[in-house]
């Protein structure tokens, strides 16, 4: 049988190019990374229907089903449907699978539904984001992690989000125990030291993680209502220069977010270079491109942000550069 | 005298004895919890009948009114003192039937404890009481083999949620002609209290000394991380230390201070030269579970402990205290049938 096959609609329908010949793997988005059991069923169930009988778990919560022959993508693409419908994922056309796969699954860490240092929910957080930018083709990786311990590991992301907490300090309910000031010092920053049997917390240094919160016996030291986050921007993995998202703001509200991932998303339209290969530019290099000037514009346009809300006005990137050295003696 | 009120009825009651009386009740406060969008339900004072938290067990007891977490006694200059100021209006708390019976405990140990505390004394002597009834047991409780599960006496009134009305028993006549301007009916009420609960215990009658040495203490060494949480949700803990601050601009001028104190924290203990009497985690559960449930019976004829639950619920790490009392009743038949033998 002759195959004719259009590789580019194949993969921009969430489909892998497969180093076996006539196989494909189909691409299983789940953001936020919660999923009903049953959908899991279903996926169980294609992967043994079509595929190869086995399931493979990403690096980005979603699930690949891999050795399922070409022709039966359209079948797939029907059977995949209930989960799709299950994952709130936007979609164009029912039973066609998938509209894109440029940005990447939303990833989230358990949060505040399952961890105890969670400052928010970040699999409610990360649907809510993949509503507003999915589908597109651009190639954007966004994660949410519910606290400074960054276990979503959101400083490899375009856009990561770190949930914070503004500690609350009722000095009337505090008996000088020390606790919070032990527990800062060992499982974060140090920032709690104790004056005339009181705590003081050194703002700056504070990075919201709420430790003191969890461990102090009283609730003398409570969360804000409000919950803030913490953006990191431009954080990659790759064969040129991989490195870490560095801090654009912190104390940020959920709203400044969503707008400043909108507006990005603008400014990459403008900027990319109409040759990147496959359509794919790292944002970071646009940046390098455009300067950090224009970016700042561009993302922060219209953007109301919140009172507490601190910004830094420069960023600068290191990471590995392999394009400029690679010599290890 | 028992009446059977409306809601509303009720809330015009309450509103009126807000306006004679600071009402201390337990209040829901939403996201105050330990964790992220948790609740925490602590003691607060309150003026409106739907603020105060009816269904859910207070995490935290109201000793905290009679006891202050943090009190300021009073503040000194070189060569005077004067007594920090203080509220002296009237108090009602509300409160179920076994905090009822803590509050006998607090009484014995800063009142009838060979001399009366006179910050304790001068609260003390403001505080009513309202019953909250218990209409099923929760969770951790352990009342009725504590014998707090029910209380007939010591309060203005009760509090018993039924549908749309509430009903009361109501021993105070002032209180009684609230209720009457009110339009409740008069009925006989006997405020709800439990007769079982889920967890049991059985305390010991006789502890022998050698249960100082006995190996049950030992997994306490590993598994609790001395955070003292247990005494400070508790009822009838009434420990507390003293800090003697300094203002920092001026060091001659400062207060005194009267904060919680937890026998499970670290420095409970300590002494001049560096020395602390328990060190572990285990000696220092020994020295709780021993004091709620014996050595504290030796000096005042019953337990300190009255089965509340609370320390079981705020555990971090899953410790019960209700089981502890129970190991420690086998390890005591152990120790005796092998003395016997
Ligand atoms: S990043 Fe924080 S909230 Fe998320 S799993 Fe790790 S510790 Fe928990
Ligand atoms: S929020 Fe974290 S960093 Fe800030 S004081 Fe509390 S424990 Fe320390
Ligand atoms: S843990 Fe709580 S009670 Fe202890 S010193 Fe810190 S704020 Fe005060
Ligand atoms: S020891 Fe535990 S169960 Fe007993 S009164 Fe205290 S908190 Fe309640
Ligand atoms: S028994 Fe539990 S609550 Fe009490 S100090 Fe140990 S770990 Fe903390």
């Amino acid at each position: 049988m002759a195959r004719d096959i259009n590789t580019k609609k194949l993969k921009k329908n969430a489909f892998r190019y497969s180093k076996v010949r006539g196989e494909t793997a189909s691409r299983i988005r789940i953001p936020g990374g919660v999923i009903n059991a049953k959908s899991m069923a279903k996926i169980a169930e294609v992967a043994e229907t079509y595929g190869n009988g086995t399931i493979f778990v990403t690096n980005r919560q979603g699930v690949e089903l891999p050795g399922i022959a070409l022709e039966d993508m359209p079948a797939v693409n029907k059977a995949i449907q209930s989960i799709i419908d299950d994952s709130g994922v936007n979609q164009e056309e029912r039973d066609k699978g998938y509209p894109a796969s440029g940005t990447r699954n939303v990833v989230a860490c358990p949060g505040s539904r399952l961890c105890p240092f969670g400052c928010y929910d970040t699999t409610e957080f990360a649907r809510k984001m993949d509503k507003m930018i999915f589908p597109n083709n651009l190639h954007v990786k966004i994660a949410f992690t519910g606290c400074s311990n960054d276990c979503g590991k959101v400083r490899m992301d375009d856009f990561g989000i770190i949930g914070m907490t503004e500690p609350q300090y009722d000095p009337n309910r505090c008996v000088g125990c020390e606790q919070c000031i032990k527990y800062c010092n060992i499982r974060s920053v140090g920032a709690l030291s104790l004056v005339n049997g009181k705590v003081v917390r050194d703002t700056d240094l504070c990075i919201g993680c709420g430790v003191c919160v969890a461990y102090c016996p009283t609730r003398a030291w409570t969360r804000s209502k409000e919950h803030y986050f913490r953006l990191v921007l431009l954080g990659r993995t790759g064969k040129k220069n991989p490195r870490l998202a560095e801090d654009f703001i912190k104390w940020a509200d959920e709203q400044s977010i969503m707008d400043i991932v909108k507006n990005a998303y603008a400014y990459v339209e403008e900027y990319i270079d109409p040759n990147a290969y496959e359509g794919k530019e790292h944002i970071g290099y646009i940046v390098d491109r455009t300067g950090f000037d224009e970016f700042f514009k561009w993302i922060m346009k219209d953007v109301k942000l919140n009172d507490k809300a601190e910004v830094a006005h420069r960023i600068y990137w290191g990471g590995k550069h392999y394009d400029r050295s690679n010599n290890l003696k | 005298m028992g009446y059977v009120i409306s809601r509303t009825g009720f809330e015009s009651v309450i509103e009126k004895l807000g306006q004679q009386y600071r009402l201390y009740a337990p209040v829901r406060k939403v996201g105050e919890g330990r964790y992220t969008d948790v609740d925490v339900v602590r003691y607060d004072f309150v003026t409106k009948f739907d603020e105060i938290e009816l269904e859910a067990k207070s995490d935290y007891a109201f000793k905290e009114l009679l006891t202050p977490l943090s009190q300021t006694l009073f503040f000194f200059t070189e060569n005077e003192v004067k007594e920090a100021d203080f509220d002296d209006r009237d108090v009602i708390i509300f409160l179920r039937s076994c905090d009822m019976h803590a509050v006998k405990r607090l009484d014995a140990i800063y009142l009838e404890n060979k001399f009366a505390d006179p910050f304790y004394e001068r609260i003390r002597k403001r505080v009513k009481f309202a019953l909250i009834g218990c209409a099923h047991s929760y969770e951790d409780c352990f009342c009725v083999d504590m014998g707090t599960n029910r209380t007939t006496e010591g309060y203005l009134f009760s509090i018993d949620v039924a549908g749309d009305e509430i009903k009361s028993d109501v021993a105070c006549p002032d209180v009684a002609a609230l209720f009457e301007a009110a339009d409740a009916k008069a009925e006989e009420v006997v405020p709800a209290y439990v007769t079982e609960n889920e967890v049991r215990v059985t305390v010991p009658e006789k502890v022998p000394n050698e249960i100082y040495k006995h190996g049950m203490w030992d997994e306490y060494t590993a598994r609790c991380i001395n955070c003292g949480r247990c005494n400070f949700v508790c009822p009838t803990c009434t420990c507390y230390t003293m800090q003697d601050v300094f203002y920092t601009d001026n060091g001659k001028v400062g207060e005194r201070r009267r904060v919680g104190a937890s026998c499970m924290v670290d420095g409970y203990t300590n002494v001049a030269g560096g020395g602390q009497y328990r060190r572990t985690n285990g000696e220092r559960m020994r020295f709780k579970v021993l004091h709620k449930v014996y050595d504290f019976r030796k000096r005042f004829g019953y337990d300190m402990c009255v089965g509340c639950g609370r320390c079981d619920m705020v555990c971090p790490e899953y410790i019960s205290f209700a089981n502890c009392i129970n190991k420690l009743n086998d390890a005591v038949n152990e120790l005796e049938g092998g003395a016997s033998k």
